[in-house]
């Protein structure tokens, strides 16, 4: 019966290279300077962008370097951090995912809130404005 | 006052004489009192040759249990300045009508609120939900200790460094008069421009870096330790609850880190990010801190929700009813706290839309935490059970939380927001769920299981009397102020004009006073016990009957906690194993490989205190000296290689020996 319920010569790292084959994936040479370039890339046009001053519209250069942001995060996590959807059994995904949905409940709810509560806001007019301390 | 020379300025900053209090009469006596026990614990520790064992076998030590405890003794003593705060505040409001002042001035009186909230909700309710989990998660999954143990050890100093800054500002300088959340602009540099609200900043800044690394700690701990065969879906209830806890831990703290953080840089560079000029908006302050602040009410009370789970199921001998549903109901409450916190101010001016949809959501919460309600009652339905000390806990919190829960959905309802909004109503249902819910559970959790940490029960008598002092106390406390806040007497105010109302204050104190034999009586509780230890000793390590693998392993446990790891085949896993008929295994013992205690953690917490302690008294090279000691701190302890040890398998088989003898006498 006793050896049913135990294990012997327990030590987490066994545990860590006896269950989990798959392990950390490790990084290439190759995928390291993929990342790179690709990362380089990603900075040097929305860094163009601003200091050439491409677009006519100040909003849309903002929303381009945005959405240039989001590419270069998912760069790092793949190149870089080497996350994939199997890696540590999922458990990296599964944080990913949670994350993602309270990043974004964060966010648009904050901005939801904020913009509801400035709609909401007494009229101020232009000549208070200019006086206001 | 003259002016300070150059020197003076920049060798001790803004800190003067003048920093500390002696002109009021309160302090001085709090002081003298303080001094003179803090002198006689010295004292005593000296007479008794104490230090060694203390700084090597407690500060020094990476072992969870060890740091379980500390985090429960920290809980306490914040606990009773925390209530003296609280017994000072209901002695004002029941002095303070018409022509009576009070023994408090209005500036005196509003740091006692702001350092009651912000002691008992980061410094007790913290270090307690902290400490049980450190203490019995790793125990509950078969593991040796938790994944980081140094970092457990750091964690646990940086909370400590935290609570002595706070302490510190009672003496040098003075605490925030800002109520617990510190809006700005009140707490902006304009309207407080001395060093309350920096204590405020710094001190909790540092204690949150203890618990984000100690939620990341656990979190790990939990997914990765588990004993082999330990499905999630067969994890006990208290651990999964952990684990959600410290989820919400790692994703929620971050941004009271960030929101503090914008807040001094307000203070301290002129920035305009909650000024009411520049473009700033306080408001953007208010939506921020509760992002965190709601999740952070929920950080304190699922774990206790665990407490109760294991303390019925084992109370009433019985597989806890609803398993499953258990489990679901505490992941949805993990998701749904994230989208309630603006109805801590459905005021502030967000329209209909808003506030019917966060008014909604606050409803919606309250499923789940109903459908674990039903669940323990449905457990000690036709159950066999046992009316020891953790389970009256259980039972005054079932009663007492579900009333707070209703006042709480009453709340949730905007337009009786808007009534009861910042009223004494508010403050009622708040320790409503907080003292019937984490307290009471947090004194279920020691009762249940002070026999693993110290080998014998809990003295019954003195517990029973707490308990009622506490539920007695509780309900005669705060019964007045759902009251008074139903007659709208806001919150934070230090005199009172009505003279109706001083009969409901008055009652309140009674209560408060109930509370504090309460308290009393469990600190008696503990000091009988620990003299009666002969006659409440318990050989077996399972003195309730368990359920879960914590009563498997000896009280208290070893060091390496299990000799083999268990392997686990159901639910309740220590239960299943004795139902099989169970034998310990007695031989084939092995080396155990261990993490080392290292001082690093107390000297890495020590020069982040002294740092905090320095920013706050804008002394600047000794910031920039201790924050540039940190690194080199944290840089050389990475060099420290001698960081692991083994206990020689002759060492475990002569521990295991013992206990075989000890099991052997029981039984003969």
């Amino acid at each position: 019966m006793s050896t049913a319920d135990t294990e012997q010569a327990y030590d987490p790292r066994h545990v860590h290279s006896h269950h989990h084959p798959e392990g950390e994936a490790h990084g290439t040479f190759k995928g390291y300077v993929t990342g790179f370039i690709l990362s380089v890339i990603l900075t040097a046009i929305p860094f163009w962008l601003v200091m050439g001053d491409v677009l006519p519209s100040k909003q849309a250069t903002v929303f381009i370097i945005m959405g240039f942001a989001v590419v270069q995060i998912l760069v790092h996590m793949i190149y870089f951090l080497h996350m994939n959807t199997s890696s540590e059994g999922g458990w990296n995904m599964l944080a990913m995912i949670f994350t993602l949905v309270l990043v974004v409940i964060t966010l648009a709810g904050s901005l939801w809130v904020m913009f509801n509560m400035n709609e909401n806001m007494m009229p101020v007019s232009a000549h208070e404005m200019r006086n206001a301390p | 006052m003259q002016e300070r020379s150059e020197l003076m300025q920049t060798l001790f900053g803004r800190l003067t004489l003048e920093a500390i209090p002696y002109h009021e009469p309160i302090l001085i006596w709090t002081f003298v009192a303080t001094a003179i026990l803090g002198m006689s614990l010295l004292a005593y520790i000296t007479r008794k040759r104490a230090w060694g064992t203390l700084w090597n076998d407690w500060f020094c030590s990476i072992d969870h249990k060890k740091i379980g405890v500390m985090y429960m003794i920290l809980g306490i003593v914040m606990l009773l300045r925390g209530f003296a705060d609280a017994i000072m505040m209901r002695a004002q409001q029941a002095f303070a009508f018409g022509d009576s002042m009070g023994y408090l001035p209005p500036h005196h009186y509003d740091q006692i609120f702001t350092a009651h909230g912000v002691i008992m909700i980061f410094f007790v309710a913290m270090p307690f939900v902290t400490g049980l989990m450190n203490y019995v998660v790793p125990l509950q999954i078969g593991a040796r200790d938790v994944a980081f143990p140094f970092l457990n050890n750091f964690s646990f100093w940086m909370t400590t460094a935290g609570a002595i800054l706070v302490m510190m500002s009672l003496f040098v300088g003075e605490f925030a008069q800002t109520g617990w959340l510190a809006y700005p602009p009140l707490s902006g540099i304009d309207y407080s421009p001395s060093v309350g609200v920096d204590y405020y900043i710094w001190a909790l800044q540092i204690a949150g870096v203890g618990t984000l690394l100690s939620g990341v700690n656990l979190l790990v701990t939990i997914v990765k330790m588990r004993a082999p065969g330990m499905t999630l879906m067969k994890m006990p209830v208290f651990t999964w609850t952990a684990l959600c806890t410290n989820v919400l831990i790692v994703a929620a703290f971050p941004v009271l880190t960030a929101v503090l953080g914008l807040l001094s840089l307000d203070r301290y560079v002129g920035t305009n990010f909650f000024t009411n000029d520049f473009g700033g908006n306080a408001m953007m302050y208010v939506n921020l801190i509760w992002i965190w602040g709601h999740p952070e009410v929920y950080i304190l009370i699922l774990p206790l929700f665990g407490v109760f789970s294991e303390v019925v199921s084992t109370f009433s001998g019985k597989r806890l009813f609803g398993y499953t549903s258990m489990v679901y109901a505490t992941v949805v409450i993990t998701i749904l706290s994230y989208l309630v916190w603006l109805h801590h101010f459905f005021t502030m001016g967000s329209g209909a839309s808003v506030n019917s949809f966060f008014g909604i959501t606050t409803m919606i919460i309250s499923i789940p935490t109903g459908a674990k309600m039903f669940n323990w009652l449905f457990t000690m339905y036709r159950g066999r059970i046992k009316f020891d000390v953790p389970m009256l806990w259980t039972m005054g919190f079932m009663f007492t939380f579900v009333i707070g829960g209703m006042t709480g959905v009453l709340l949730a309802v905007p337009p009786a927001d808007f009534v009861l909004h910042n009223s004494l109503f508010l403050i009622a249902h708040f320790h409503n769920v907080i003292i019937g819910g984490v307290v009471f559970g947090v004194f279920a959790g020691i009762n249940y299981w002070f026999p693993k940490v110290a080998g014998f029960k809990l003295d019954e008598y003195w517990g029973k009397v707490s308990f009622w002092f506490w539920l007695v106390g509780f309900w005669v406390a705060f019964a007045p102020l759902y009251v008074l806040g139903l007659m709208g007497v806001t919150r934070r105010v230090s005199h009172f004009e009505d003279m109706s109302l001083q009969i409901w204050f008055q009652i309140a104190a009674v209560g408060a006073v109930l509370i504090g034999i309460g308290i009393l009586a469990f600190l008696v509780q503990i000091f009988v016990s620990i003299r009666r230890r002969e006659s409440l000793r318990d050989e077996t390590g399972d003195p309730w009957n368990g359920r879960t693998l914590e009563w498997a392993t000896s009280s208290p446990p070893p060091a390496y906690n299990f000799a083999f790891t268990p392997r686990v085949h159901d639910q309740d896993a220590w239960y299943d194993m004795k139902r099989r008929g169970h034998q310990r295994p007695t031989s084939g013992f092995v080396d155990i490989h261990m993490p080392k205690n290292t001082a690093a953690g107390i000297v890495l917490a020590g020069i982040s205190m002294l740092c905090g302690f320095a920013l706050i008294w804008h002394i600047w090279w000794l910031a920039a000296a201790s924050f540039f000691g940190l690194i080199a701190a944290t840089i050389i302890h990475t060099f420290n290689y001698d960081r692991d040890y083994h206990i020689h398998a002759d060492e475990v088989t002569s521990v295991e020996d013992q206990r075989t003898r000890q099991l052997a006498a029981q039984q003969g």
